[in-house]
């Protein structure tokens, strides 16, 4: 058992350094992969960042996006209030704010502004009725949710824009739909490139391999070294994306809020850490994922 | 041991490279392979290394079946046997105990143990003294005494080599020769394959003559001329 640690010690020490050896060896080849990686990384990075801003822009559009229900006149007031318990049961629902008719009133009478005296007459007697303000979780629903709402009794109507819903749907699907494929697309590419240099790597040391099969290397022995490679690389064109994109997000958003100042963005620090989790995971799933293949064809004989 | 029993080897393309081939080699023995060029003697070797696996018949090599043995034993085979070729495969950029020492990190040796044993198989093979030079720096010779030192230092049952002097001269051949001799006093089974007439006939072991792809004959002595009678007749 202590045998068995220690041979693993030796050979997880004999791995980092040959797998370090070979980014040196190919010193060239190596940087370029991890240059052009890091590229990869850094555009998929770039255009989710993109993606992400469409997405919180969208969310407070949402949000704004009300349902108004309008209670019917012959509900009390008693019952009114009491309809937000049957409002909250619809899943949907997100925020609910009940506004009794004097509310109302006065809003459109800011609303009408100087124009307010033509109905100033009609306070006493207010025509409106009570009412609620919903905002909905998920607006793709926007349909069902009204329907939902419209069902319930002393509900008399409903006035929503589901055209909005629509479009801001329609936006979001599309921005989710080219990221996908760029992401899918430079995945395939960063897979390709580090699956090349991993192949050279094997190209430049085959007699080496030649040799430690002849004296009864195993496999995955040697194997290994290539993995630690090209999982190397992919985790060093993680961090260096991750640094690309702090500075070229740092400026776009800078000259955005510098030339159209009603744009706002999310500050870097909001997801600067996630962000550094997710790109180097995926430099090293795609430096592992891109040697092991590599390898596994090239060992069969 | 090796024990060779009724091998039929034919290539992909149709080549017959050995037609019912049967020889056995003790532990401790020192043996030689005899023949002329493409009479099959490489492809013993090859299936002895398990880098092919016979047609038909039986390969048993230190107790491993290379007809039936599972791809990932192959490795474990490989280490009790040390392998030797015309051509040396050193690698250039490494020097010469670096080439030795890297077999036993293939195998998993720790450092300890490597530090203590490279220097002696090196000091066996003579080259103790040339630790720190290129393969390039060495003469032909040398350099196949470094091959031979590689393939010893896994601590092998065998050695086999395949034409280790066809790039010798015939001095630097026969020191090559005496050397696994030497290897072979100290208790490793030693196969040599080789055509050369003059060198077999300067040691009396035990010659195996293959032609065409058969045993033609099996003896001790210098036997070459007798087995080149046998295959005219
Ligand atoms: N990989 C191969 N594919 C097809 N034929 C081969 C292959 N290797 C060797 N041969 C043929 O098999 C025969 C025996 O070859 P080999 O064992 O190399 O002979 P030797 O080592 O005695 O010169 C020859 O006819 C050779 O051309
Ligand atoms: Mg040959």
């Amino acid at each position: 058992m202590k045998a068995q640690l220690r041979r693993l010690r030796t050979n997880l020490a004999y791995f980092f350094r040959e797998g370090f050896k070979n980014i040196f060896v190919n010193g060239f080849m190596s940087f370029a992969a991890m240059s052009v990686l890091a590229a990869c990384i850094l555009i998929t990075g770039s255009f989710t960042l993109v993606a992400y801003n469409i997405g919180v822009m969208i969310e407070d559009l949402e949000s704004q996006n009300e349902i108004a229900v309008y209670i019917d006149d012959t509900v009390p007031r008693e019952e009114a209030i009491k309809l937000e318990y049957q409002l909250k049961k619809i899943d949907n629902v997100d925020t609910i704010e009940f506004v009794p008719k004097e509310d109302a009133f006065e809003d459109y009478l800011e609303e009408l502004g100087d124009d307010a005296y033509i109905i100033e007459d009609l306070r006493e007697d207010n025509p409106l009725r009570d009412g609620y303000k919903i905002t909905m979780k998920d607006i793709s629903l926007h349909g069902e949710t009204v329907k939902e709402i419209s069902d319930i009794a002393g509900v008399g109507e409903t006035i929503s824009r589901k055209d909005i819903s629509d479009k801001l749907l329609q936006i979001k699907n599309v921005v989710n739909a080219i990221s996908m494929a760029l992401i899918a697309l430079l995945g395939a590419v960063s897979l390709f490139i580090v699956a090349n240099t991993v192949r050279l790597a094997l190209f430049y040391r085959r007699e080496e391999i030649a040799i430690m099969k002849m004296v009864g290397a195993t496999n995955s022995f040697i194997r290994m070294p290539f993995v630690v490679e090209g999982t190397i690389i992919g985790f060093l064109s993680g961090v260096v994306s991750y640094y690309a994109q702090y500075f070229v997000y740092k400026y776009i958003t800078d000259k955005l809020i510098a030339g159209a100042s009603f744009i706002e963005v999310v500050p870097f620090d909001a997801f600067s850490g996630t962000l550094f989790m997710t790109v180097t995971f995926a430099g090293v799933v795609i430096g592992l994922i891109g040697s092991v293949f590599t390898i596994q064809k090239f060992m069969k004989v | 041991m090796i024990k060779i029993s009724e091998v039929f080897k034919t290539y992909d393309n149709g080549t017959k490279a050995l037609k019912g081939v049967s020889l056995t080699i003790e532990d401790g023995e020192f043996a030689f392979i005899v023949g002329p060029s493409g009479s099959g003697k490489s492809t013993i070797i090859k299936l002895l290394a398990a880098e092919l696996r016979p047609t038909s018949g039986k390969v048993n090599i230190n107790g491993y079946d290379v007809g039936s043995l599972h791809q990932k034993e192959i490795p474990y085979l490989r280490r009790t046997i040390g392998v030797v070729f015309q051509d040396f495969r050193l690698i250039e950029k490494k020097t010469v105990y670096e080439n030795v020492a890297f077999v036993m990190r293939a195998v998993g040796a720790p450092s300890r143990v490597i530090k203590k044993r490279v220097p002696y198989v090196l000091d066996l093979v003579g080259l103790l003294h040339k630790q720190r030079r290129y393969p390039t720096e060495l003469s032909g010779g040398e350099q196949q005494r470094v091959a031979i030192a590689r393939a010893l230092v896994n601590n092998p049952n065998v050695i086999i080599a395949d034409e280790p002097t066809g790039n010798l001269d015939p001095a630097r051949s026969l020191e090559l020769m005496m050397l696994l001799e030497k290897i072979n006093s100290l208790g490793t089974t030693v196969v040599v394959v080789t055509h050369e007439k003059e060198l077999v006939d300067q040691f009396a072991k035990r010659v195996i003559a293959i032609d065409g792809g058969m045993v033609i004959s099996d003896k001790m002595g210098g036997y070459y001329e007798s087995a080149a009678q046998t295959s005219q007749n």
